[in-house]
């Protein structure tokens, strides 16, 4: 868990991605399987309701570094997947994502919940430190990365992806507000 | 009566199929390498610990091949929640067998932590493997390895080993694209 900030009634209501927009784009990627830690952002809007698709197989771990591998592994003979966690769990498994990732050069995909960001912040001017480093911590790995706040945002998300397997490099999506689960 | 690790995985050569995937990890690996160079020996895991999830997600993404996992004792110790992500994952094509010689023996021979306690058989069948036994001989391996490689997986050996003849560690070629890029071409190979 990262430390929660308060959030400020007056704080400006923004919109939420639609989770069923997000499980439409990782389909329209030819994924199939997906490999989770359960995560609060993302918990209602994606992980339940893809445990409940049967165009999916749900790979269920006990720790995230598991997945990294668990996906490096079946990318071998082509076949795609999602890595789904917490940033938390992300910071966690960050040798394994240098190894496997960067070393071995493999498109391991990661969908990373951003707990305890303020929905209308940028996650670098998060009151939360262990949100606002981790942009900086993916840059000095030189990891590709990119943020899904906006419902617009996650029509990059196939391309992000094809890129990611193309190039047979890691890509983190970073969930900056909990996806809404229509 | 003692069991040598390189005794022990002659002892399994015989029963590896062309088309079965052996991931091996550090010692086990050398001295696999050594013993029976194929092109379907995984052996870019990466991270310690990491060899039985490499192992969990080809099982996945291949479920016509067997996979056959030569673990260590700490290297299983740095990822124990595998055991339960493997038995719950509901893969019948993996194979877990664990040289267990309870000392970190390419980082110093340091013991493990709870070295003449730990019981990994008992580990492995509380969290739900299919089936799990502990074996110390070379005679009662031999024995019991076609009925382990037949039986439904995930299947876990808890080798209780000694280091055998010393293979060469040759960590270069593990982490090569080379390794990678000749399993993969095999892999798609069919």
């Amino acid at each position: 868990m990262v430390a929660s900030v308060a959030i400020a009634e007056d704080a400006p209501k923004v919109a939420h991605p639609s989770g069923a927009d997000i499980i439409a784009q990782i389909k329209a990627a030819q994924v199939r399987e997906i490999v989770a830690l359960p995560d609060i952002v993302t918990s209602d809007g994606l992980l339940w309701p893809i445990s409940r698709d049967p165009d999916f197989r749900l790979t269920r771990i006990c720790k995230e570094d598991e997945g990294v591998s668990i996906c490096g592994a079946m990318s071998y003979n082509g076949t795609r997947a999602v890595l789904m966690m917490q940033q938390t769990g992300l910071m966690d498994s960050l040798n394994a994502i240098r190894a496997i990732g960067v070393d071995y050069e493999l498109p391991i995909v990661m969908m990373v919940g951003l707990q305890g960001k303020e929905p209308h912040v940028h996650p670098d001017r998060s009151a939360a430190y262990g949100v606002r480093i981790i942009r900086p911590v993916l840059d000095a790995m030189e990891l590709s990365h990119s943020l899904i706040e906006e419902p617009e945002d996650v029509a990059h998300i196939p391309q992000a992806i094809d890129a990611a397997y193309a190039a047979s490099r890691p890509h983190i999506f970073l969930i900056g507000r909990s996806p809404e689960a229509t | 009566m003692t069991l040598r690790r390189d005794d022990a995985l002659k002892a399994l050569i015989p029963h590896v199929r062309d088309d079965d995937i052996v991931v091996a990890v550090y010692q086990s690996c050398f001295d696999w390498l050594a013993l029976n160079p194929r092109d379907l020996n995984y052996v870019a895991v990466g991270a310690m610990g990491q060899a039985s999830s490499h192992g969990l997600g080809l099982a996945l993404a291949n479920p016509d091949r067997r996979v056959i996992v030569l673990d260590g004792d700490g290297s299983l110790l740095m990822n124990l929640g595998t055991l339960v992500t493997i038995a719950n994952a509901g893969v019948s094509n993996l194979y877990h067998f664990l040289s267990a010689n309870r000392v970190y023996e390419v980082n110093g021979s340091h013991p493990l932590p709870g070295a003449d306690k730990v019981d990994f058989e008992a580990m492995a069948r509380a969290a739900g493997y299919a089936g799990a036994r502990s074996i110390a001989s070379l005679d009662r391996l031999e024995e019991a390895l076609p009925q382990i490689l037949e039986a439904p997986g995930p299947q876990f050996t808890a080798m209780e080993i000694v280091a055998g003849d010393p293979y060469p560690r040759d960590y270069a070629y593990i982490h090569s694209a080379a390794a990678r890029e000749t399993f993969r071409q095999a892999l798609r190979a069919g």
